[in-house]
């Protein structure tokens, strides 16, 4: 009986794999979305990440920014951090991890009754700076809190 | 993919906080499968929008190193109990679907 189980689930495991593979083959993925920043998203480091993202690199540190995130991630594959300021006219937060393949993680565009607070999971690869940065009145503003990863997330 | 998204919206003094909890396997392409050496293909969530009584409120970018179901809490003002927050994504396999709540 047990061996029968194993079996049917190794069967439904396989198809699962296979049906996402035909999907993915179909469907070109990247041409679903246009306003995706593809670029933002692929770049390899933060400047560039920034650059595509939000127009720019040059941010100003900022110690009016918040990130909560805990100090020691015990598993990188879900690091809860928020971000929040008490700044005003906030049109964008993002949030970049500035060890992982691809530091930027996210993005938010917030409309002007939404308040500068967000608050999600990201995956980091190993212990490194968690960015945020806050784009107010066209400048860019950034602050960074370090998370040390005792098990990476983003490796298989 | 109908009821992938979890929402909560509630409204306190002139703030309303929405959490949502959104399943999706949030692959990000660059993982291998450990039994076959194959890698896994990318699946995403690449855009997540938010709205209140149909105006927008948050646009999201999202890439790959977002966490498998993704978890998302925001804040705005303007809104009140009754008032309807709507949270939608699409992932980069095309798929999307969207979940509307009434804040509390």
């Amino acid at each position: 009986m047990n061996t029968k189980r194993r079996l049917f689930l190794k069967g439904s495991m396989a198809a699962g794999v296979a049906g996402v593979a035909a999907s993915a083959g179909l469907l070109t993925p990247q041409m679903v979305l246009a306003a995706w920043p593809q670029a933002a998203f692929d770049a390899k480091s933060v400047s560039d990440a920034l650059t595509a993202a939000v127009g720019g690199a040059d941010a100003a540190d900022s110690g009016d920014i918040k990130i909560k995130a805990p100090d020691i991630a015990e598993n990188g594959a879900v690091v809860p951090v928020t971000v929040s300021t008490g700044m005003g006219g906030v049109e964008s937060i993002s949030i970049l991890a500035d060890q992982n393949a691809t530091p930027l993680t996210s993005s938010f565009n917030l409309a002007g009754n939404t308040v500068p607070f967000v608050s999600t999971r990201i995956k980091m690869g190993k212990t490194a700076n968690v960015i945020a940065v806050v784009k107010s009145g066209g400048k860019l503003y950034s602050a960074k809190k370090e998370v040390k990863v005792t098990i990476g997330g983003c490796g298989g | 993919m109908a009821k992938s998204i979890k929402v909560r919206a509630k409204v306190k003094g002139d703030e309303v906080t929405v959490k949502a909890l959104m399943s999706h396997p949030m692959e990000t392409g660059l993982r291998k499968d450990k039994k076959t050496g194959k890698v896994i293909p990318a699946n995403f969530i690449q855009e997540v929008n938010a709205e209140h009584n149909g105006a927008n409120v948050l646009n999201a970018y999202w890439g790959g190193a977002i966490s498998k179901n993704p978890y998302l809490s925001f804040k705005f003002t303007g809104g009140k109990a009754g008032d309807t927050v709507k949270i939608s994504w699409a992932d980069n396999n095309g798929k999307s679907d969207s979940a509307e709540v009434a804040i509390k």
